[in-house]
């Protein structure tokens, strides 16, 4: 490892013996964070597989569903009767901090109105049944939406934690260690030097007289 | 203020969305919903859901979305079912984060 290019001074080492105290206590504060952040990571990741699984599987029924009850419409008629929605849906946005990681919280807000957009007249009973149950998946599908975005941002916030600490770890702190012997060789190597330098002026002087 | 929900598919799988009130954008192919992908990613939408297909047709653009918290981009199964590209994308998640998939190669 590199020593890093200083003047071997008291002053130096002083302020180099300060930075490497920060340097082990952020190290190791990272290190707790990126622990915890595994953890919450775990939780959310367990959340994020079994409502996907659940919903890919309610939401592909329901899909067919919805098609199969298209199906036996005409087009045209099918067409008709969804193409103006009776509602819109709307969310209530926020954020909140796990980790102190900014992630989206989102909650269905809007969404009232008639739930079926057309007369029942020309619409089969299929087409009432599929929407109804779309419309319950949709909850779900907005806390996929939220999980999901959770998960993605915690995976990249532990990714840059782990190369802060791996930086940290094995080098700037071993660069640290290493100038701050350096310096401290030095210091004694010159105090020796000016020793020798003392006596031999000090036998000088007793020689001459 | 981020509060609306879209949905990119091709024609035949958003219909359902749209009954159900949330904006829909009918794509026939990849570039298509790439283009409404970068269009809506301005707007103020929260979530949007994509059919898997385009979600994997455009990958590059979804894994740039995934580090800000708006929108949330979803891939959801189409009519045809799923093609297990959204569970794969959690895995990858897990890959990235813990460095190792240690959730998904039990199976319950």
């Amino acid at each position: 490892m590199a020593i890093m290019r200083v003047n071997p001074t008291r002053m130096e080492l002083k302020r180099l013996k300060n930075r490497l105290k920060t340097a082990e206590r952020g190290h190791k504060l990272l290190k707790d964070k990126t622990d915890e952040m595994v953890r919450q990571f775990i939780i959310y990741a367990n959340r994020n597989r079994r409502l996907r699984k659940e919903l890919e599987r309610e939401l592909g029924d329901a899909m067919k569903n919805f098609v199969l009850a298209r199906a036996v419409m005409s087009p045209c008629q099918a067409e008709e009767a969804l193409v103006y929605p009776s509602r819109t849906v709307t969310l209530d946005c926020d954020k909140k901090s796990v980790m102190s990681v900014m992630v989206p919280s989102i909650k269905v807000s809007g969404g009232d109105g008639a739930l079926y957009p057309y007369g029942f007249l020309s619409v089969t009973d299929e087409m009432d049944s599929s929407i109804a149950t779309l419309n319950t998946l949709l909850v779900k599908l907005i806390e996929l939406a939220e999980v999901e975005k959770t998960t993605n941002m915690l995976a990249d916030e532990i990714e840059k934690n782990k190369r802060r600490v791996n930086a940290l770890e094995h080098v700037m702190i071993p660069q640290l260690r290493e100038t701050i012997k350096y310096i401290v060789l030095k210091l004694e190597e010159n105090e020796r030097g000016s020793l020798v330098r003392l006596m031999k002026v000090k036998d000088m002087i007793a020689e001459r007289q | 203020m981020y509060n609306r929900v879209g949905v990119i598919g091709d024609g035949d799988s958003i219909l359902a969305f749209k009954a159900v009130g949330m904006e829909v954008f009918a794509a026939d192919s990849g570039e298509q919903a790439r283009e409404w992908l970068k269009e809506l990613s301005k707007q103020d939408f929260a979530v949007l859901f994509i059919t898997e297909q385009y979600a994997a047709a455009n990958e590059d653009l979804l894994q740039k979305a995934k580090t800000k918290p708006f929108p949330a981009i979803v891939a959801i199964p189409t009519s045809r079912g799923s093609t297990g590209y959204g569970l794969e994308s959690v895995r990858k998640d897990v890959e990235k984060a813990i460095g190792a998939d240690i959730l998904f190669n039990r199976e319950d």
